[in-house]
């Protein structure tokens, strides 16, 4: 296994208290796995990804641990994190069209990069770097550049290229294509593809409110709801045959599989997510899922209903009935996550 | 670059005919006519008077049409010849300036560097040290929030008044002649230092603020967060910083060494310092309108002229500005 992460969850700090924004988490990812992880804008998809690499100060891990390649990342621990950084397990962050530095050539980055993980042979590096530029179609030119002479899918590329150069094991690419126009999307998923296949990384988290384009690159889907998880499965059995509610609407909402769509909004469900300040209990998709009952009102484990996928619903769980194989309660320790974040 | 410079220069000489225009315009939009003003002060002889009035009209120049006047105007400067001024007669207004002029660059241009140089270091020392934060900001605020007359009052007060370090104001002692003997230069240097230390003062505040604020929020921002996540250490990281919050300092600084020539009015009276400030100042007081206006163009031009150096000196910092000469998207 290349990540483990368990009933991981991260809260903000706020004036109104803390902000349990990833509630009691748990997935795995296999060695040379791209997952994708879905769901609707504010679900904590980013939070998932920061707090994996840097908590800033606003954050706090709040439970939980996350394994990596079956060494516990010291994920609340910023100095014993930062060897790790961009070496272990790297990021393209979600702001990366204004990720990189105004004031400096983007070769003087990378090489100040370097530096700071005190790497001795940075002409090897380097030649790597030149090599991967090329494979991507991009001029060695461009490290004497500064970012503002960069076009919008060219700084996307800058970053991806930069935040793998050190073969991390999991790279979290977080809506690497939602600022880019259709073409480019294209091509930018598929660098993540290339990059995995090359060893560049051993396995990545692709987080984007866009399931069309996972269903490009990913081998297997995650879908997020409101700070927790609701369904993860192949790609296959997401988009064909998706099981938990909330992906279903996901699914139908899509125009057609491949057409980009702005955000994914449910035009058959009413209502908006809870908020997360004082979430509902129970299951957070109750109050618009057509199928609740009264055992909805207790919070449903995220079950492994057959090998390779989980769903946390009450109503699949009975379905596949004593096959259910409850991997994580869920239920316990989510509950308590919560109370202990927004208890201080 | 060719594009940019020729660009640059048009918009430079619009702005200097604008300027001159205006500056022509402004002083004959003022009800009554300067000499006569001036004629009023003595009393006069009608035949006399009318006399005088004609030649002194000629002399300056106000009498023939509003077309002539400005065709000689413009004559007037550029020939560089601004006329006599009438307040000091028979001195002439480009000499006044030109004894001026030294006095005012002596005093504003090592106060502004001075404290743009140790006020940077100051703001960029308190983004990091909260203990220096902690004394760096309520001073500076104190500094910059004072009314300027007041430390302008203080400060003689003490060092002048009370423990006689330093003398109160003027240029030089009075019962020294404008020589370079070290005497002189040893007075010029006394009389110098308060006024440069209330101007280094006020402004020390405001450099220092501002720097610390650009770095806390660079500090926060995305490409800090980027470089953070990378695993880069915090002193590249706060190198970064201070690199990019430097930038809107820069621009601060340029702002305000493009007006010096201007000089520094409040400073030059509280303390008699015969810069341009003061002489502009004398200059309103005794309705002398050649001089007004001769001080007038000479700030237009080196304001213009101080601009214009910034702009070549910004292209070669600001990799931005660059960018934007060769007229593509930033
Ligand atoms: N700095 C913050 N302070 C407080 N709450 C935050 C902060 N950032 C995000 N959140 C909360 O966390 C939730 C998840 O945010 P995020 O992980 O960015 O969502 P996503 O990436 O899925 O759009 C949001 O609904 C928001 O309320
Ligand atoms: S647990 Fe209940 S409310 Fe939640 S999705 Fe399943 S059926 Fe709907
Ligand atoms: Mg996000």
């Amino acid at each position: 296994m290349s990540l483990t992460v368990e009933n991981l969850s991260v809260a903000y700090r706020s004036r109104r208290g803390d902000i349990t924004a990833v509630d009691s988490v748990s997935f795995r990812l296999a060695d040379g796995e791209i997952m994708g992880l879905a769901g609707e804008s504010g679900s904590g998809k980013s939070t998932i990804g920061n707090a994996l690499i840097y908590m800033d100060p606003r954050m706090k891990l709040a439970g939980g641990k996350a394994l990596l390649d079956g060494k516990e990342l010291p994920l609340s621990d910023n100095d014993a994190m930062r060897k790790l950084r961009m070496t272990e397990v790297s990021l393209v962050p979600q702001y990366a069209m204004s990720a990189l530095p105004p004031t400096r050539r983007i070769g003087k980055i990378i090489a100040d990069l370097l530096k700071s993980h005190g790497i001795k042979d940075r002409d090897e590096v380097l030649s790597e770097l030149l090599r991967r530029l090329e494979l991507i179609g991009l001029k060695d030119e461009i490290l004497r550049r500064y970012a503002f002479e960069l076009s919008g899918g060219m700084r996307q590329r800058v970053t991806i290229i930069m935040s793998s150069l050190l073969n991390p094991s999991l790279l979290i690419a977080d809506e690497v294509t939602s600022a880019l126009d259709v073409s480019t999307q294209r091509a930018v998923g598929e660098m993540l593809i290339e990059f995995r296949d090359r060893g560049y990384i051993k396995s990545a988290i692709a987080i984007t409110h866009d399931l069309s384009i996972l269903a490009q690159i990913a081998d297997s889907i995650t879908i997020m709801y409101a700070g927790r998880l609701a369904e993860k499965a192949s790609t296959a059995a997401i988009t064909e045959a998706p099981l938990h509610p909330y992906t279903q609407a996901l699914i139908a909402s899509l125009p057609e599989v491949g057409v980009r769509h702005e955000d994914t909004t449910l035009t058959g469900i009413p209502g908006r997510p809870p908020s997360l300040v004082n979430p509902p209990s129970g299951c957070r998709f109750r109050e618009r899922c057509p199928f609740a009952f009264e055992k909805c009102t207790e919070t449903p484990p995220f079950a492994e209903i057959r090998p390779g996928h989980q769903v946390a619903c009450w109503k699949v769980s009975q379905e596949h009935g004593g096959g259910a194989r409850v991997t994580v309660p869920a239920g316990a320790i989510a509950d308590s996550a919560s109370t202990k974040g927004t208890g201080k | 670059m060719r594009r940019f410079l020729s660009r640059k220069l048009i918009t430079y000489l619009i702005a200097f005919v604008i300027g001159v225009t205006v500056d022509w315009g402004i002083p004959r939009l003022i009800p009554g006519d300067p000499v006569q003003a001036y004629l009023s002060q003595f009393r006069l002889q009608p035949a006399g008077y009318d006399a005088l009035y004609k030649t002194m009209s000629e002399a300056f120049g106000t009498n023939g049409s509003a077309w002539d006047q400005y065709m000689h105007y413009w004559q007037s400067i550029l020939t560089w010849n601004m006329g006599v001024s009438i307040g000091n007669f028979p001195a002439r207004v480009t000499t006044l300036i030109g004894q001026a002029l030294p006095y005012t660059l002596a005093l504003l241009i090592p106060a502004i560097v001075l404290s743009y140089i140790l006020g940077n270091r100051l703001g960029a020392a308190a983004a990091r040290r909260k203990g220096l934060d902690n004394s760096v900001l309520p001073l500076g605020y104190v500094f910059q929030a004072m009314p300027y007359p007041w430390l302008a009052l203080i400060i003689p007060y003490l060092l002048a008044v009370v423990w006689h370090v330093f003398p109160l104001s003027g240029g030089y002692s009075n019962s020294l002649l404008p020589t370079w003997s070290w005497t002189f230069i040893g007075s010029l240097l006394t009389h110098w230092f308060l006024p440069f230390l209330t101007v280094f003062l006020v402004s020390l505040g405001g450099w220092a603020i501002g720097m610390r604020n650009l770095v806390i929020y660079e500090l926060e921002n995305d490409s800090s967060r980027y470089l953070r996540a990378l695993g880069a250490r915090e002193r590249v990281i706060r190198r970064y910083a201070y690199r990019n919050a430097s930038l809107p300092q820069l621009s601060g600084l340029a702002l305000q060494l493009g007006v010096v020539v201007g000089g520094n009015i409040v400073t030059e009276i509280a303390f008699q310092y015969p810069g341009l400030g003061k002489l502009l100042y004398t200059a309103i007081g005794n309705k002398d309108y050649f001089l007004l206006q001769g001080i007038f163009i000479f700030i237009i031009i080196g304001v213009l002229i101080a601009n214009f150096v910034i702009d070549l000196v910004f292209i070669s910092i600001d990799p931005r500005t660059r960018l934007s000469m060769q007229g593509a998207p930033a």
